[in-house]
C-alpha cells in the first residue's frame, strides 16, 4: 500500500495539469469570494453581488467562504482532478505496466485514492489559507475587526470541505472507471454538476413535487446544503439549505463510500484490455 | 517448475473464441517464441498470463502458481505504456515503488538499456526505440526469472531491432526464460530455442524453428523433366515427386541424394543438379495458419 501510495503521490505532484487545477481554483476562488464583491462593495457597480456587503469578505466569514464553491464550481475542478488520475491510466494504456509490476487492483486503487484524499484535503486548505490572507488584507485596510470563526468552527468547516472536494473527487474517479477514460468522463461529469444540477433546481423542482423532494438525495444539493449550514452566502451558485447540515454530511459521506466502492468493484471485476 | 503451464486455457467474447482450449509449456531458461497472424489471440493469451484479463476457462501457472503478485515475472506487454509528463527515470521510479523495489534497481536497469544518458528527459520526448528500451527496463526492474515481451521490436528502425534482439538474446543467455511474440519469422528464427504457432486461439505448432520447418527436400533439375517425373514417381511416389522451378522437388531425406542421382542417371537422364532445399519458415507458417498473409 505505501509503495503504491508513493508512486502514485509521484505521478501527482509532477503533473503540470494538477498545479495548473490547484491555482485555477484558487484564482476562481480569490476572485468570486474577495475580488469582485469587495470592488462591488467599493465602486458600487451594482452588480448582484454588492450588495453583499463588507461584512462578507472579513475573517469572520473564512469558514462560509472557503468552501462556498465546492457545491459547483471547485466541485468542478475536483471532478476534473478525479477523472484525470483514473482516466489518465485509460488514456494512456498505463494501467497494464502498473498491474505488470504487481497485480493488485485495488492495492493500487487505495493508493490513488489516499493521495487524491490527500490533494482534496489540501486544495481545501489552500482555499483557507488563501481567504484568510485575502480577507486580511481586506479587513485591515477597511479598519475591520480582524477576529476569526473559532478553532472548532474552523476545524469544522475544513472537515466539511474535505468532505465536499472527497466526494466530488470520487465522483470524478467513478466516471473514469465506468467510462475508462478521459473525454467522456470529464464531459458527462461536468453536465452533470454545471448543466444538469442546476436545470433540476431551478426548472424541474418548481414546477414538480416529487423532483423537488428527490433533490434532497443528490449530491449537488447535499453540498450545497453543507455549505449553507456552515455559513456560505445563498447567493452564491449552488449554496441552498434545502436540508439539514448533518444530513447533508451523512448523505455526502455516503455517496462519498459509495462511489468509491462501486469504483473499486468495477476496477477489480472488468479485464484491462 | 515450469516458468509457464496452462491447461485448456479459453477466453470468449460472446460467441468468439479469443483463446480456445490452449495448452502452453515454457520451459526454464529458454526463450519461447509465440507466432500467429493478426487476432490469433497472442495477446489475450499474455494478458491472461498477466491477470489483466480474466479467462473464460481453463488453468495457468506461472511457477507452479495462478498468476498472483508476479513476482518472479516481468512483462511488456502491446507496446510501451508510462506517463508522458515524467522523466523516464521518473517513471521508473513509480513503477519500481508499485513493484516493491528499491529506487537503486532504476539505475541499474536504465544501465541495462543504454538510457542513462537520457533518463532525464520527459518520456514524450522519446523515440519509439527508447521508449520500447524504456518498456523493456520496467519489466526488468524486479529481477525477473521469466520475461514476457509482446513484439518488443514493433515499430522500430532495423537498427533499434536489432540492438533488441541482441537485448533479448543477452536476457536468454542470462538464464531468464524469455517469452517473446514477434511479427518477424526471421526474429523468431534468430533468438527462439522453440517456437509456439497461434491460429485461431489455438495452438497449431509448438518446436523449435527445425521441428517447425520440418525436412528438408531435394531438388533436382533433369531431362527430360517428363521422364524423370514419370521415373522419380515409380521410384519414390507419387506424393513425395512435384514440380517446381523446372525441376523436381522431391520429399525424401537429403541423404538419397546420392542414391537418387545414381538411378535417374542408370535410367538414361541426364541429370544437371540435385540439391537439398530447405523448407522456408514463412512457408510452413503459411501452411499451419491456414494460408493468412499477415503475421502479428
Amino acid at each position: 500500500m505505501w509503495g503504491d501510495f508513493s508512486a502514485e503521490m509521484i505521478k501527482l505532484l509532477k503533473r503540470p495539469a494538477n498545479w495548473l487545477l490547484l491555482a485555477v481554483a484558487l484564482l476562481l476562488a480569490l476572485l468570486f469570494t474577495y475580488v469582485i464583491p469587495y470592488a462591488g462593495y467599493k465602486g458600487g457597480t451594482g452588480g448582484p453581488t454588492a450588495g453583499r456587503g463588507l461584512a462578507d469578505v472579513l475573517p469572520a466569514n473564512l469558514v462560509g467562504n472557503s468552501i462556498g464553491g465546492l457545491p459547483v464550481f471547485l466541485g468542478a475542478i475536483m471532478v476534473i482532478l478525479g477523472v484525470l488520475s483514473v482516466g489518465g491510466e485509460y488514456g494512456w494504456n498505463t494501467w497494464k505496466t502498473v498491474l505488470a509490476q504487481r497485480p493488485s487492483r485495488l492495492s493500487v486503487y487505495a493508493g490513488k485514492i489516499a493521495v487524491l484524499m490527500v490533494a482534496a484535503l489540501t486544495v481545501v486548505l489552500a482555499m483557507f489559507v488563501t481567504g484568510l490572507a485575502a480577507s486580511l488584507v481586506i479587513a485591515s485596510v477597511e479598519n475591520q475587526s480582524l477576529a476569526l470563526p473559532s478553532a472548532k468552527d474552523l476545524v469544522v468547516g475544513v472537515g466539511a470541505g474535505w468532505l465536499l472536494a472527497g466526494m466530488w473527487t470520487s465522483f470524478g474517479v467513478l466516471l473514469a472507471v465506468l467510462l475508462r477514460g478521459v473525454a467522456l468522463a470529464l464531459g458527462l461529469g461536468l453536465v452533470w454538476l454545471l448543466a444538469v444540477q442546476n436545470l433540476l433546481a431551478l426548472l424541474a423542482a418548481p414546477l414538480l413535487d416529487w423532483i423537488a423532494q428527490a433533490q434532497k438525495g443528490l449530491p449537488g444539493p447535499n453540498a450545497g446544503s453543507l455549505a449553507a449550514a456552515l455559513g456560505s452566502g445563498s447567493d452564491t451558485p449552488g449554496v441552498d439549505a434545502l436540508v439539514g447540515g448533518g444530513q447533508a454530511a451523512i448523505v455526502l459521506t455516503a455517496y462519498l463510500l459509495g462511489f468509491l466502492i462501486v469504483g473499486a468493484v468495477e476496477l477489480r471485476r472488468r479485464d484491462i484490455l | 517448475m515450469e516458468p509457464i503451464v496452462t491447461r485448456g486455457l479459453t477466453k470468449r467474447y460472446g460467441e468468439l473464441a479469443a483463446v480456445a482450449d490452449l495448452d502452453l509449456n515454457v520451459r526454464a531458461g529458454e526463450v519461447y517464441g509465440f507466432l500467429g497472424p493478426n487476432g490469433a489471440g497472442k495477446t489475450t493469451t499474455l494478458r491472461m498470463l498477466l491477470g489483466l484479463i480474466r479467462p473464460t476457462a481453463g488453468e495457468i501457472r506461472l511457477y507452479g502458481r495462478p498468476p498472483g503478485e508476479l513476482r518472479d515475472v516481468g512483462a511488456l506487454i502491446e507496446g510501451p505504456a508510462f506517463y508522458p509528463y515524467l522523466s523516464g527515470r521518473d517513471n521508473l521510479r513509480v513503477m519500481a515503488r508499485h513493484a516493491r523495489v528499491s529506487d537503486r534497481r532504476v539505475d541499474v536497469v536504465l544501465d541495462m538499456v543504454d538510457l542513462t544518458g537520457r533518463s532525464h528527459d520527459r518520456y514524450a520526448n522519446y523515440s519509439l526505440g527508447m521508449k520500447q528500451r524504456l518498456g523493456v527496463a520496467a519489466a526488468l526492474l524486479k529481477d525477473p526469472r521469466l520475461l514476457i515481451l509482446d513484439e518488443p521490436t514493433n515499430g522500430l528502425d532495423p537498427a533499434g531491432m536489432a540492438d533488441m534482439r541482441a537485448m533479448v538474446r543477452q536476457l536468454g543467455a542470462d538464464g531468464r526464460t524469455v517469452l517473446i511474440s514477434s511479427h518477424l519469422l526471421g526474429e523468431v528464427e534468430q533468438i527462439c530455442d522453440r517456437v509456439g504457432v497461434l491460429a485461431h486461439g489455438c495452438l497449431v505448432s509448438e518446436g523449435t524453428v527445425s521441428d517447425l520447418r520440418g525436412t528438408a527436400d531435394l531438388r533436382v533439375v533433369a531431362t527430360p523433366l517428363d521422364k524423370a517425373a514419370a521415373y522419380a514417381r515409380d521410384l519414390l511416389g507419387a506424393d513425395a515427386v512435384s514440380l517446381a522451378d523446372g525441376g523436381l522437388r522431391l520429399t525424401v531425406a537429403p541423404e538419397r541424394a546420392a542414391e537418387i542421382n545414381a538411378s535417374l542417371v542408370s535410367a538414361g537422364l541426364r541429370v544437371s543438379e540435385v540439391r537439398m532445399v530447405e523448407r522456408d519458415l514463412e512457408q510452413a507458417f503459411f501452411e499451419l495458419t491456414g494460408g493468412e498473409s499477415r503475421v502479428g
